[in-house]
């Protein structure tokens, strides 16, 4: 099972720009790759990721099988309240995987 | 021309033949030829993002390694000069290769909200090849950086365990 790893900061002060970190286990089978047997392994990606401050989005990425295994990002965003970052990855054959941190903004 | 004749290409070709030899019991002669994106693949794919607007070089920056050891993941930044102002801003960064299958790597979209427009991650490059960042800014302009890698270990040349 995909474990996502998030690294978000605890504390922040009001308008300070954070570093958002993410990495999420996933094999990112490109679908261009041969089986020894010659059959073509099927694409299994991750398509999709959103990240969403107290429900509002401030980064989403679409991702191709150019996207190394296991995908990992780091952004940043504006600390403008305390609550919730939530994340979201979506992908091939139905693969949808949430996350979430808190943060405390003085 | 028919339907007849366009199906004969020279694919169902190879395909027939190839059958013929296996139901006769010799070894298939077939090689797999890799798909491979192309410079004009590139530049179709960049088209599609910017549609018919120019593509100004400046204001952004692709940290990427000049030598890389293995293309299976390769790190690299990118981060764009902006105020990142509600009326100032950059909306999304997109990132393209050369030689991989396809030549779409990520695309990302931001605003305001953002603090600083950059992002970090890692991506797969199948050969030495260009790599190209463009942002789109919120006035509807586009900036991009070129950075040409050498890669001595490429992704996808080992193939997969079934």
């Amino acid at each position: 099972m995909s474990t996502p790893l998030i690294n978000v900061p605890a504390h922040a002060k009001q308008g300070e720009v954070i570093a958002i970190k993410t990495l999420i286990s996933h094999e990112m089978e490109t679908g261009f790759r041969y089986s020894p047997s010659g059959a073509l392994i099927p694409r299994n990606i991750i398509t999709e990721f959103q990240c969403t401050y107290n429900g509002e989005e401030i980064f989403r990425a679409q991702f191709h099988p150019a996207v190394a295994a296991n995908p990992f990002l780091t952004f940043y965003t504006v600390a403008s309240g305390s609550g919730t970052i939530t994340f979201k990855w979506t992908g091939d054959n139905g693969f949808s995987q949430t996350a979430s941190a808190n943060i405390v903004v003085e | 021309m028919s339907t007849k004749e366009r199906n004969l290409t020279r694919r169902t070709i190879l395909i027939g033949a190839g059958c013929m030899a296996s139901a006769l019991g010799a070894p298939v002669p077939l090689t797999i030829r890799r798909a491979q994106a192309t410079p004009a693949t590139m530049a179709a794919a960049i088209r599609q993002v910017v549609g018919e607007a120019t593509v100004n070089s400046g204001k952004v920056n692709l940290d990427l390694p000049p030598l890389v050891e293995n293309g299976n993941t390769v790190q690299y930044t990118v981060s764009v000069d902006s105020p990142m102002t509600p009326s100032d801003y950059v909306k999304a960064i997109h990132v393209f290769n050369e030689k991989n299958p396809q030549p779409n790597v990520i695309s990302v979209h931001l605003g305001p909200r953002a603090g600083r427009a950059s992002f970090t991650s890692r991506m797969r490059l199948a050969d030495s090849e260009k790599v190209v960042a463009i942002a789109e800014m919120s006035d509807g302009s586009f900036w991009a950086d070129t950075v040409e890698v050498v890669v001595t270990i490429a992704a996808c040349v080992e193939d997969g365990i079934p």
